[in-house]
């Protein structure tokens, strides 16, 4: 009890006694932690998706202009019989139109230089094996009212391209961050260990135990980490209420929504690892600059 | 108590060893004078038996434990058993004389209520009633050093070390710092001083070792400076 308290003091008058030093700790560290909080997000948003929409829409057939009744039943039923077809469904012109007003709402003039009738009709497919869409696409290639086939999985696959590099570049950004970051916290422990070399000498001398020594130096370092994801999980908070359900709700109502409960989740995960991260580093730095 | 076996201390670098083939040993409740001139390996032999260096050859025992192959990790616990002085006192400025003697029992996990129990009793003894709370830069050379024999004796070490604890000091505040060291002694405590003072060494007429270049060249039991 005794030495609990002690050491928090000394966390505390740690962190207070180079306090411009640990703001920039700090702040690194937030930032660092919000881009590996972020590309996580962006991870499981990814995977969330591919399931979500690999499971419901894998081919578009799009229905010529001129395409009969008759044609359409047959195509119809010959889906139904499909071995390949798990499931399909009809998209008639009116509910295409529908969906772009919907998707467009924000752009009247688009919407009202586009008529009903200018929007294709099209059987929605999902099959039983995603990967076997070339066999479809064969066996349904030249029918009679078919338009064309879109494999919707490429179009995904490119929304999907795009978010993993944006999911690369955060945590490259991470990466640079966390090790200016660490640099922040071996500066601020050679400065503690310096400003503290008598009382550590006298530590030293009457025989007290080596964590008892380290460990004021070392929360210190995680004290920063902690706040540093806190102000991280702001940062991802504050991302999800401006950006994603703000200014960019337009691009992101078509993905899966993102959940609170995975912003929520990201807050352990980021201060375990910034903790674990700033424990580690002070650690070894202890091991040169403080020999016990 | 201390036992010296054959130990060689060699420092990387150095030409010639600090120590060389030394074998001595010290038993329980003795008094002891290291006596040499600068640079003979008396400062040396204090680290030793610290632990704060290891021997390059030999063996040292302290407390009838080898030092010497003893885990890192049980260092602390073991430097418990020992007090330390030194010449340049080691006091921390930004404390009192009570709160640096009660520093050494908090940090090894003593309550507080141990050290208002036990500080003022040993500040008491070393001469420094009513003076608990001054600060080290308002007290004379020798008061600051009778808080550091407080610090080291508080507690109860077996063995006290004194590295020139009187090195700083005039000759009359010398005396006064031995008194101290001489009552400590009466306690049971051993105790193991370096000095080049040769007045002090020649008034208390105790075991006197003397170091040259490394080696023992003189042990006498109520030996003078010489």
């Amino acid at each position: 009890m005794q030495r609990a308290k002690y050491v928090l003091t000394e966390v505390l008058v740690g962190l207070w006694r180079n306090v411009s030093m640990t703001i920039a700790m700090i702040i690194t560290m937030g930032v660092s932690l919000f881009m590996l909080g972020a590309a996580t997000l962006t991870y499981l948003q990814v995977n969330d998706m591919k399931d979500f929409y690999y499971d419901k829409v894998q081919i578009s057939i799009y229905l010529k202009k001129d395409v009969t009744d008759a044609q359409k039943a047959n195509l119809d039923s010959a889906l139904s019989d499909d071995p390949l077809v798990k499931d399909h469904f009809y998209e008639s012109r009116e509910t295409a139109y529908e969906r772009f007003k919907e998707q467009f709402r924000d752009a009247p003039d688009l919407v009202n230089s586009v008529k009903p009738d200018s929007m294709p009709e099209s059987f929605r497919i999902s099959l039983k094996d995603p990967e076997r869409v070339a066999e479809i696409d064969k066996k349904y290639h030249g029918v009679e009212g078919i338009d064309q086939i879109v494999d919707q999985k490429d179009l995904l696959g490119k929304v999907f391209s795009i978010l993993g590099s944006a999911q690369t570049t955060a945590l490259i950004a991470a990466l640079v961050m966390a090790v200016a970051a660490l640099l922040l916290v071996l500066n601020q422990i050679q400065v503690a260990a310096y400003s503290k070399r008598r009382e550590v000498a006298v530590m030293k001398l009457v025989g007290a135990s080596n964590w008892f020594i380290q460990a004021p130096f070392v929360l210190e370092a995680v004290a920063a980490a902690l706040i540093g994801s806190v102000l991280a999980f702001l940062l991802l908070v504050a991302g999800k209420i401006v950006l994603i359900d703000g200014s960019l709700k337009d691009l992101t109502q078509y993905l899966t929504p993102l959940s609170w409960t995975k912003v929520i989740l990201m807050f352990p995960l980021m201060a375990a690892v910034g903790s674990a991260v700033s424990a580690i580093t002070g650690w070894i730095t202890l091991r040169f600059y403080l020999r016990v | 108590m201390i036992a010296l076996e054959q130990v060689t201390k060699t420092y990387p670098k150095a030409s010639r060893p600090s120590l060389d083939n030394v074998t001595v040993s010290i038993e329980k409740g003795e008094f002891v004078f290291f006596i040499g001139p600068s640079g003979s390996g008396k400062s040396t032999f204090i680290k030793l038996l610290l632990h704060e260096i290891t021997p390059t050859r030999g063996k040292v025992y302290v407390n009838n434990r080898d030092v010497t192959t003893m885990r890192s990790w049980k260092i602390p616990a073991f430097r418990r058993s020992i007090g330390c002085v030194f010449q340049d006192f080691r006091l921390l400025p930004n404390r009192t004389a009570y709160e640096n003697v009660a520093f050494a029992l908090e940090v090894i996990g003593k309550s507080k209520a141990v050290a208002r129990r036990v500080v003022p009793e040993v500040l008491e003894l070393v001469g420094l009633g009513g003076k608990e709370h001054r600060y080290p830069h308002e007290l004379s050379g020798g008061e600051q050093q009778r808080v550091a024999v407080a610090r080291a004796f508080v507690n109860r070490p077996l063995i006290l070390l004194a590295d020139e604890p009187t090195g700083n000091l005039d000759p009359d505040t010398s005396i006064e710092i031995m008194r101290l060291l001489d009552r400590i002694n009466r306690t049971g405590t051993t105790v193991v001083m370096v000095t080049h003072d040769s007045n002090i060494v020649n008034q208390m007429r105790r075991r006197v070792v003397e170091i040259e270049s490394g080696r023992i060249v003189r042990d006498q039991p109520r030996g003078v400076y010489g």
